[in-house]
């Protein structure tokens, strides 16, 4: 009898948590906002080029850079570095990331940009981490650093709950600085 | 340093004044009264839908035996799910098999609600494999724990029988899990989490690399995921995923919903028992360890990473592993939430955390009862209120008695049995593969740290929390098979152990409360508790605790 109980409760349960719930879920989203549902994609002269909540990779002098990734940026396999207050690799990456900003004692690095984030996807920096690279993208520009300055505080966001901690999304900021200062070799 | 106190005070104080109407609807709906025309008509459909089966009272052998067969049926269920996905519908982005080893120990860990994840979701699982058996077990595994609670509570109330599991399985699934889920799900969706079932997309960047961006079916999952104590991602990371968990007010609404069930676990318990006062009093002792907790984890977490230490960088709270749209203190908040009820979910990276914050969500999973799991968080520590009861009689030389049960050897002989049970597992698990290549080949991090990767991973199994300082290379055979067990026999036993108390205390005559009994309502027996956890988690598990995170806090420069 437990055995006819079970094949007809967990029929019942699937049927309604794994298909109606999933459907109604599914038509909601897709109905009233569909540009979440499919994952805040952004487009660019009709092409995607990424998700607004998923860091991609930048290298180049002329964009803002986002944290360290410990999934290489990849969208389809996130990751942590989940290394430990202990690790020496974790001082040996930072000290990776401090030749690269060019950080030193009068200038120090933002944690954040010597940090990893949990997922290895994080589309957000501080502002202060962002005017931080406005130096560097200023001038492989050849542009104002108070230009440059002006389009990342266009860019930004107050996070709710936070005091006071201000965020711009990388991605959106790239394109609002190819936007402001167009490149002669686009993705150059 | 606002945030610390604002976002905590938020989520705790908010989900506690929600709980009590919560705890109101899930005695209704969990314990309806013969009067209730609406939920006697719930009733006739739930008989319907089960059968004949769902007809008698049950006492705990038939109550037990009804849960075993319908937990065995619906891991095979799942385990040929899994094995069989790559030759299965709804899988857009063509997922390959998986391993029989990492099918067990998935299949054990999410019908025991544990969510432990040896695999990563969005590159392991096809999309009917997430929605129809992992999704599925996370609909109703809280609703078997939330019925084994209402049984006990049936059984101590001085009811002719316990219930009937099929309807109570049907009754939390139905009339508690699925309505909180749905509104969940709407308002996630609303606020940033994918919900579709197109694959994954192609993006080309700005700087002209291809990208490829996981997405699916990601608010239904996670709003379950977050409500049901499960705490198993959709995306590997979690909730630390930015699309799993995109913004503050995501993060704020799936924090709540890891302890607003379990929190009004303990007023449904208070209002079967018809006894308001002892479930005041179990809260006030939950919400005091929870928040102390919190306080040492917070405290802890706010100390730079040690890592930095000389180098020209900023010296902020610790950020590895953590989002920036979140912060820290809306992370140290989830973390040890997510660790005293058994969700195991994550907003942050645990193996990241500073080696003393790590310390706090072992010491939640070690207690497992501050709310706990839904309903067996609860039993959990009613177990522990049966070991104080007896203590108190012990002190004063009386007979102990709880709410008219004469409590003796026999039955708290079985209590400690459970509890200790507990450490058994995570200690002998950890001892075993801490000496030998099992766990010691699989560790990321080195020294100390490394032996706390080995002790959380079993002390997250045992507690059915899920969990885990993720560096651990723990999708191995050993593993896999070790990890399995041990959720098993940590989901199982301590179910059927309290129902077999219930049992031996039923049989017996109904005892007086009389004016020299310890009342389990007043501030005496709240101490008396609390000691009597303090000292139960403190004794067992000291000595690993010394060996791993505290011995690394040590060791830091």
């Amino acid at each position: 009898m437990s055995i006819a109980a079970s094949f007809r409760t967990i029929t019942a349960t699937l049927l309604v948590c794994s298909g109606l719930y999933t459907g109604l879920v599914l038509a909601v989203g897709q109905a009233l906002v569909p540009d979440i549902a499919d994952g805040q994609l952004v487009e660019r002269d009709g092409k995607v080029v990424g998700s607004r909540q998923v860091a991609q990779k930048f290298e180049a002098p002329h964009y803002l850079w986002p944290r360290p990734s410990a999934a290489d940026y990849n969208g389809a396999a996130a990751s942590g570095s989940n290394k430990s207050a202990t690790n020496p690799e974790l001082t040996e990456r930072a000290r990776a990331e401090i030749a690269r900003h060019g950080a030193t004692p009068a200038r120090p690095l933002p944690a954040e940009l010597a940090t990893t984030s949990g997922a290895g996807l994080d589309p957000h920096l501080s502002l202060p981490a962002a005017l931080y690279q406005a130096p560097r993208i200023a001038a492989a520009r050849g542009v104002a650093v108070a230009d440059v300055e002006k389009v990342m505080a266009g860019q930004t966001t107050m996070l709710p709950l936070a005091s006071g901690t201000r965020l711009v999304n990388v991605l959106e900021t790239n394109l609002a600085l190819d936007a402001a200062f167009p490149l002669k070799k686009p993705g150059g | 340093m606002i945030d610390s106190i604002l976002i905590p005070a938020l989520v705790i104080g908010g989900t506690a004044l929600l709980s009590v109407p919560l705890g109101s609807w899930l005695a209704r709906a969990m314990d309806p009264a013969p009067a209730d025309a609406a939920m006697a008509r719930a009733t006739g459909l739930f008989t319907a839908i089960a059968g004949p089966a769902a007809r008698p009272g049950q006492d705990w052998k038939a109550y037990a035996l009804a849960l075993l067969a319908f937990n065995a049926l619906a891991f095979l269920f799942v385990f040929a799910l899994l094995m069989l996905q790559q030759h299965l519908p709804l899988n857009p982005d063509a997922k390959g098999p998986l391993t029989w080893d990492l099918a067990f120990n998935t299949a054990a860990s999410f019908v025991t609600n544990t969510n432990l994840q040896h695999y990563s979701g969005e590159q392991a699982m096809s999309y009917l494999s997430q929605i129809a058996a992992l999704m599925w077990l996370q609909f109703v595994t809280p609703a078997v724990g939330l019925a084994v609670l209402v049984a006990l509570a049936r059984g101590l109330a001085g009811r002719p029988d316990l219930g009937n599991f099929w309807l109570d399985l049907q009754r939390a699934t139905f009339l508690v899990m699925l309505p909180l889920a749905i509104l969940w799900a709407v308002a996630l969706v609303l606020l940033g989490v994918p919900m579709t079932l197109q694959g994954a997309a192609t993006a080309t960047t700005l700087e002209g690399a291809e990208q490829l961006i996981a997405r699916g079916p990601v608010a239904a999952f996670v709003a379950i995921k977050q409500l049901g104590t499960n705490g198993g991602g959709w995306f590997g990371p979690n909730s630390t995923h930015p699309l799993e968990n995109p913004g503050m007010w995501t993060n704020l609404l799936q924090t709540v919903a890891i302890i607003l069930v379990p929190m009004a676990c303990v007023w449904m318990f208070g209002r079967i028992l018809g006894r308001p006062k002892h479930a005041r009093l179990i809260f006030v002792v939950m919400l005091g360890l929870l928040v102390t907790k919190l306080g040492l984890a917070m405290w802890a977490e706010a100390a730079p990473t040690a890592a930095f230490t000389g180098l020209p960088i900023t010296t902020e709270a610790n950020l590895e592993g953590k989002e920036m749209r979140l912060g820290g203190a809306a992370s140290v908040t989830w973390a040890v939430l997510t660790t005293s009820t058994s969700n195991g979910s994550v907003n942050a990276m645990m193996d990241s955390l500073n080696p003393l914050t790590g310390l706090v969500p072992m010491v939640d999973m070690w207690l497992n009862a501050t709310f706990g799991g839904i309903g067996v968080g609860l039993v959990n520590m009613w177990l522990y209120i049966l070991v104080a009861v007896f203590l108190g009689g012990m002190l004063i030389g009386r007979t102990p008695t709880y709410i008219g049960h004469r409590i003796e050897a026999r039955e708290v002989r079985l209590a400690i049995l459970a509890l200790a049970l507990h450490g058994v597992l995570i200690l002998g698990g950890t001892a075993l593969f801490a000496a030998s290549d099992w766990g010691a080949a699989t560790t990321s991090n080195p020294g100390p740290h490394g032996f706390s990767q080995i002790l959380y991973e079993f002390t997250s199994s045992s507690a059915n929390n899920g969990s885990g300082f993720e560096g651990l290379g723990d999708n191995t055979v050993p593993w896999n098979v070790a990890t399995g067990l041990v959720m098993l026999l940590g989901r199982y036993l301590p179910i059927l152990i309290p129902l077999a108390i219930v049992g031996l205390l039923t049989a017996k005559p109904r005892a007086a409360e009389t004016e020299g009994t310890l009342s389990p309502d007043g501030a005496t027996f709240g101490g008396l508790l609390t000691v009597t956890l303090l000292i139960f988690g403190a004794l067992t598990f000291l000595p690993a605790a010394v060996l791993g995170p505290v011995a690394e806090q040590l060791a830091q420069p």
